[in-house]
């Protein structure tokens, strides 16, 4: 029962962090209809700058917490400046583009980033330093759930919610939903949708950066090419949950996580991956709107 | 007409600079040794980065400007853009007194190549080669029939695997699994296809992707029956009436295989352009609902055009396992995919010569310049960003066929 227990919760934290970058994927196709593929990217950079920092930081000697905030934040804006100019790069002169050209253009920004920076960094795996310490009030349950799972459930439990209020209660949020529902019609009563959009890959981009700093901190390592599998997957998640939906995103990227969990706990952790692309496929075969998801019908 | 940069468009270049140099700070600037517990600084990097950006931008406003200007004569001389725009080989193609010199010359040098040349330069040349019928392979799928397909290399590894694993349980020689090699990769293609193509553009890209990363992990996991990540070794170059041949000897014969199998390809593939069937494909590519009710069999035609995709990555996944005589998952990641469609879309979609001039530029550029080898990469994903919008239709583009109403009098 106890392996159950510990596979469950694995796969909770697992899913959590999924969450954190499925949402960045709902948010920007949920606006403009685009699959960002260069959101694993973001997250990879996300992870490689609190990495920079935490271990600049840490070298110069400051005390742990001031780390992880300020690593915390420095991933926030540097992912978030990344998201907006890959935004303006590779997306916005495409707005009216056939459907192929953007997503291709964001395959071209997915490996330019990852190349980018395995050449200013390094092709090695780094060892990422350890931001969250063993808790004394964890120690009866430690062989069930360690410390940094809690703190990644906790995280992400505070993200999401503070999430929700930006969207339904601020003027923002308000304008985003405007937007995913109707971009034209946005427009017409005055909301600058350009803005709207750039708004939309920031915060996509700041939550991926979390997730980042989070799971970088929990396996303990990080490369260049962390971003391709972790964006499959959270993207897989967001497809599962009935992609351009928030709640969809979390519910399917929980399933995800737990699936995931299980399957390397009770099969065989070799087909880790494989599971999660075939879930990939065979929603999409049998349920493309998702569990989520409104189906879409076009009218000709 | 060079267009003038007024102080404005300086100015705003150079908060573009600045931003630049404030966004790669973190990842150029700093690289620190978590191992030694040291960290260097790299100031000239951002130096670099702030300059090339500055430089870049001004270089795109001056594009756009000269588009403004070009659309603003071309609308007083009462003119539609994109009409005269019909590139210069593409103005060489439609005269045969033009294109039959040059393709005689073209083909004596591609026939002296490998007796003009090393072993060394021939391998590099069957490479291209290999990369140029990829190229039209995908293109039938990505370029005609307009899906995009990101998991082309399973097909690719499926006909590698399967000459590899039919030599080495059955003895199999390169000619009889040359025919197999292809049909299993386009039986795969129909397999997965028939389930997925009724997926949207977007969808399809992601399950294709998703499927081409299983088919790589299973080579890699499941060793019992792929040896897994190590490989599998001593496949037998492909054979000649039992000759006996040195390596240099090996390497010429496969260079006229090439040769020979690309003169099939681009017969095939131009063949069928301009057949029902390829009609058919230019059609669903612009508009699915029009062709159904035009009576278009949809899933059959995309079903076709994946399975005839699939057979040449499967045939040149053959001829892959005879050229490096091992195979191995690492063979066939998705970066390779991404190669191969680079090479089609900066060729242009469609075009068959843009194709083969896309898979050369790609292809031979890097192996010449080995001091950018590392950078090829970088240059891919730049190439897919700036071509999908300065120039969205390839170097050179597949020309529409235009039919005019000719109206009788006026």
């Amino acid at each position: 029962m106890d392996y159950f227990i510990e596979l469950f919760l694995s796969g909770l934290t697992r899913g959590s962090i999924y969450a954190l970058i499925a949402l960045g994927y709902t948010m920007v196709y949920g606006i403009i209809g685009l699959i960002n593929f260069a959101h694993g990217e973001i997250y990879m950079i996300g992870a490689f700058t609190s990495f920079i920092v935490a271990t600049v930081l840490s070298i110069y000697g400051f005390p742990l917490l001031a780390i992880v905030i300020v690593a915390g934040v420095a991933a926030a804006i540097w992912s978030s400046a990344y998201g907006y100019t890959v935004e303006k790069i590779a997306y916005k002169p495409l707005r009216r583009a056939p459907r192929l050209a953007p997503l291709i253009s964001a395959i071209g920004m997915s490996i330019f980033l990852q190349n980018y920076v395995l050449l200013a960094q390094t092709s090695d795996f780094l060892p990422f330093p350890e931001l969250i310490p063993e808790f004394a009030f964890m120690e009866p349950v430690a062989h069930i759930i360690g410390s940094s799972d809690l703190v990644i459930l906790v995280a992400t439990t505070v993200v999401m919610l503070a999430l929700t209020l930006l969207i339904k209660f601020t003027k923002i949020g308000k304008a985003m939903r405007a937007t995913a529902q109707d971009k034209t019609m946005a427009l017409l009563v005055g909301i600058n949708v350009d803005r709207v959009i750039s708004a939309t890959f920031i915060i996509g981009s700041a939550l991926a950066a979390i997730g980042g700093l989070l799971i970088a901190s929990h396996i303990g390592q990080i490369n260049f090419a962390i971003g391709f599998l972790a964006g499959i997957k959270a993207f897989t998640a967001a497809v599962l949950g009935g992609i351009g939906s928030i709640p969809g995103a979390v519910l399917g990227s929980l399933i995800l996580g737990l699936t995931e969990s299980f399957a390397t706990g009770y099969v065989s952790s070799d087909y880790e991956d494989v599971f999660a692309f075939s879930l990939l496929v065979l929603i999409l075969i049998f349920k493309p709107s998702g569990l989520l998801g409104k189906a879409e019908t076009k009218k000709v | 007409m060079i267009p003038l940069i007024s102080l404005k468009e300086m100015k705003r270049s150079l908060l573009i600079a600045l931003w630049f140099a404030f966004l790669t700070f973190p990842i150029m600037v700093i690289r620190v040794n978590p191992i030694e517990r040291t960290v260097s600084w790299r100031w000239t990097n951002l130096l670099y980065v702030a300059l090339g950006s500055f430089v870049i931008s001004l270089l795109v406003k001056a594009w756009a400007i000269g588009k403004e200007r070009r659309a603003g004569a071309a609308a007083a001389r009462q003119q539609t853009p994109g009409s005269a725009a019909i590139s210069i080989i593409q103005a060489i193609l439609n005269r045969p007194a033009y294109w039959y010199p040059l393709a005689v010359l073209v083909s004596g040098l591609a026939l002296a190549f490998p007796h003009l040349f090393s072993t060394y330069q021939t391998n590099i040349m069957i490479t291209a080669l290999m990369y140029v019928v990829l190229g039209l392979g995908l293109n039938i799928v990505v370029g005609v029939a307009g899906l995009l397909d990101l998991g082309y290399v399973a097909f690719y590894a499926v006909g590698a695997y399967s000459y590899a694993l039919l030599n080495l349980h059955f003895g199999l020689g390169f000619w009889a699994a040359l025919p197999i090699g292809g049909l299993l990769a386009a039986l795969f293609g129909v397999v997965l296809g028939f389930p997925v193509l009724r997926l949207r553009g977007d969808y399809l890209a992601i399950v294709t992707l998703g499927f081409g990363e299983i088919i790589r992990l299973i080579l890699e996991n499941w060793s019992d029956f792929s040896k897994g990540p190590s490989g599998i070794s001593n496949i037998p170059r492909p054979g000649f009436f039992g000759v006996e041949m040195a390596l240099d000897q090996a390497m010429i014969y496969m260079y006229y295989l090439m040769i020979g199998l690309l003169v099939v390809t681009i017969f095939v593939v131009n063949r069928l352009q301009d057949s029902r069937l390829g009609r058919a494909w230019l059609a669903l590519r612009e508009d699915e609902i029009a062709c159904q009710a035009m009576g278009i069999d949809k899933t059959r035609t995309k079903l076709i055009a994946f399975a005839l995709g699939a057979f040449w990555a499967g045939l040149i996944g053959v001829i892959f396992g005879a050229k490096t005589t091992f195979v191995n998952p690492a063979s066939f990641t998705f970066m390779e995919s991404a190669i191969i469609l680079s090479i089609v879309v900066l060729g242009g979609m469609g075009s068959i010569i843009g194709v083969v001039f896309g898979a050369l530029i790609l292809i031979l550029l890097p192996e010449y310049l080995r001091a950018l080898s590392e950078y090829r990469m970088l240059a891919f994903g730049a190439i897919l960003i700036g071509m999908m919008i300065f120039k969205p239709e390839g170097l050179i583009a597949g020309v529409r066929r235009v039919y005019r109403f000719q109206g009788r009098g006026r």
